[in-house]
């Protein structure tokens, strides 16, 4: 299958549900996270279960079109609703394996900001936390999902909503932080992770050139000696990925 | 306090002018994107009530109309903005620009906020939680401080805690003295209730306390805790609400593009609140053919289950 054939947020989408082992307790979020729990449970993992921050446990995909958490589609067959103390307990108590978050930036430690980012005007001011902040303090995998660009990959994030390692092996420790941080960055070139804490390029999306993704990215970026080409989406996980994202309203 | 056993219906206009003042703190939107009371919060745009602390989750556009129509000084939220499509352009130009006017945000996560109810419901100062550590969200903010565990040694965060005025809770179904049933995913709805001094509750549909009693397990917000029960059926439209109806997007969607400017959000607010005596004028306005595709067009009722003794 050639490069052609899907979009970057489709084999954004492929590769994060990669990320989703069977049995897996799963903070979902909306957008390209909610497609990659979908995915995961048609194809590798069909034993997880989703978390939803209003307050929804399933481990259905929703049977008809949902915009947010809160759409009856995704609160019907559901395995249980509840409130939003009891998903935040699971989370804290370490019951929940693997969050999604997205961002406007993010850094090479994987602090993710979704506050405010400063402009040559003055700043823009973002919507905040939501969740965000507690998947990244407390789930034991933090996944990052976001669109390539210089002015989202950034040398330090404008201020740290959803924290990652900090600039110092320990850091999380030092600041309380029992467990978790990001396992992998997802964009729409590549894939890092994050093995000593510093984000290691270590999968690039095919047909992506390397200098191309270098040049988008804002601090200096460190290369995998074993980077690998990410596998393109299966016709398979295109199709999966289009019936639940039928009118490409997140993935075109 | 004597809450319980009054007849607690109210009509809308009157329960929000004795229950809402200037200066209160709010809790609204406590369900995340569901339940959201938006025909209480146009109300209290309509008489103009200010100055106001508004309290909530991930809050949508209801917090956002408040502060476009210049009634609030403070926000204590997890997020702020347009669920469907990110920003909320009012909240915006306000922590932006201070227009229409200044407005404190004291930031939360959803986490923090759900304890610092929590809290608050228990009569305790302060909650306790590891997230969100680490974050600049607990940098130079009064509702955070780092501690060490007497019993443990740990590093942890004391969250103040929080007791609103009010909250504003929307639910499916109460009976007049105020028994609050709700189905789906809740928020932190009960515990705004429990660490609220006053408890206004609008509901899609008033219904005989017996029906309340044969369900016992579905009443979120008991009676004793409520100031007036109000029926309002599509009060939280666009919000979604299970068994009632579905998010309306299309109205998420045109509330993005009609509010990028100072003035077509006026705009926004003069069409779909000004101009509205209630909310059955706002459901003329949005038509019988919007309501009927937003209507429960999958049935799927839950079992029931024997409850005797």
């Amino acid at each position: 299958m050639s490069a052609m054939d899907y979009t970057p947020a489709e084999i954004m989408v492929a590769a994060a549900a990669r990320e989703i082992r069977d049995g897996e307790a799963v903070f979902v979020g909306m957008r390209l996270p909610l497609l990659a729990f979908c995915l995961a449970k048609s194809t590798h993992a069909p034993g997880a279960v989703g978390v939803f921050e209003n307050g929804v446990l399933r481990d259905l995909p929703a049977e008809g079109p949902i915009i947010t958490m809160g759409d009856t589609p995704n609160q019907c067959r559901a395995l249980k609703t509840t409130d939003l103390a009891e998903v935040m307990t699971l989370l804290s108590g370490g019951h929940v394996d693997l969050g999604f978050i997205g961002g406007a930036q993010v850094d090479i430690h994987g602090n993710v900001n979704t506050h405010r980012v400063a402009t040559p005007e003055g700043f823009i001011r973002l919507p905040g936390s939501g969740g965000g902040a507690d998947i990244a303090c407390l789930a034991h995998r933090l996944l990052i999902i976001m669109q390539h660009q210089p002015h989202r990959l950034v040398a330090r994030v404008d201020f740290i909503t959803s924290p990652g390692y900090g600039p110092t092996p320990g850091w999380r420790a030092e600041q309380g932080l029992v467990r978790g941080g990001p396992s992998a960055l997802i964009t729409s070139l590549g894939v890092f992770r994050f093995p000593a804490g510093r984000a290691l390029l270590c999968h690039i999306h095919p047909g992506v050139d390397l200098e191309e993704l270098r040049r988008r990215t804002g601090w200096e970026l460190e290369v995998s000696p074993e980077l690998e080409t990410t596998a393109a989406p299966t016709a398979q996980e295109l199709a999966i990925i289009r019936k639940f994202d039928p009118h490409g309203l997140w993935t075109a | 306090m004597q809450r319980y056993g009054n007849d607690k219906v109210m009509e809308l206009g009157p329960a929000v002018s004795r229950l809402v003042a200037p200066g209160m703190s709010i809790a609204l939107g406590c369900s995340l994107e569901g339940f959201i009371p938006y025909g209480a919060a146009h109300e209290i745009i309509r008489q103009g009530i200010d100055r106001l602390t508004l309290v909530g989750p991930i809050s949508n556009i209801c917090v956002d109309q408040l502060i476009g129509a210049g009634l609030v000084r403070r926000v204590i939220a997890a997020w702020v903005g347009n669920v469907s499509t990110g920003s909320g352009y009012n909240f915006r130009r306000a922590v932006e620009q201070g227009r229409p006017r200044p407005l404190e945000v004291i930031d939360h996560s959803n986490f923090s906020i759900t304890l610092a109810l929590e809290a608050g419901a228990r009569g305790l100062p302060m909650a306790v939680s590891r997230s969100p550590l680490g974050s600049d969200i607990i940098k130079d903010n009064p509702h955070f401080q780092v501690f060490s565990c007497p019993h443990s040694g740990q590093r942890l965060l004391a969250i103040k805690a929080v007791n609103p005025d009010l909250a504003i809770i929307h639910v499916q179904r109460a009976d007049r003295l105020g028994n609050g049933q709700a189905w789906g995913a809740l928020g932190f709805a009960a515990l705004a209730a429990q660490a609220a001094s006053k408890v206004l509750l609008t509901c899609e549909e008033i219904v005989d306390s017996e029906v309340i009693r044969a369900d016992p397990d579905r009443t979120v917000v008991p009676g004793m805790l409520v100031d007036a029960v109000v029926e309002l059926p599509w009060g939280a439209h666009p919000a979604p609400v299970q068994g009632y109806y579905d998010l309306d997007g299309e109205h998420y969607l045109e509330y993005s593009r009609r509010t990028k400017s100072a003035a077509d959000a006026a705009d926004w607010l003069e069409q779909w609140v000004f101009s509205v005596a209630g909310r059955a004028e706002y459901l003329e306005k949005l038509g019988r053919g919007r309501m009927e595709r937003l209507r429960v067009s999958h049935p799927a009722p839950t079992g029931s289950v024997e409850f005797g003794w």
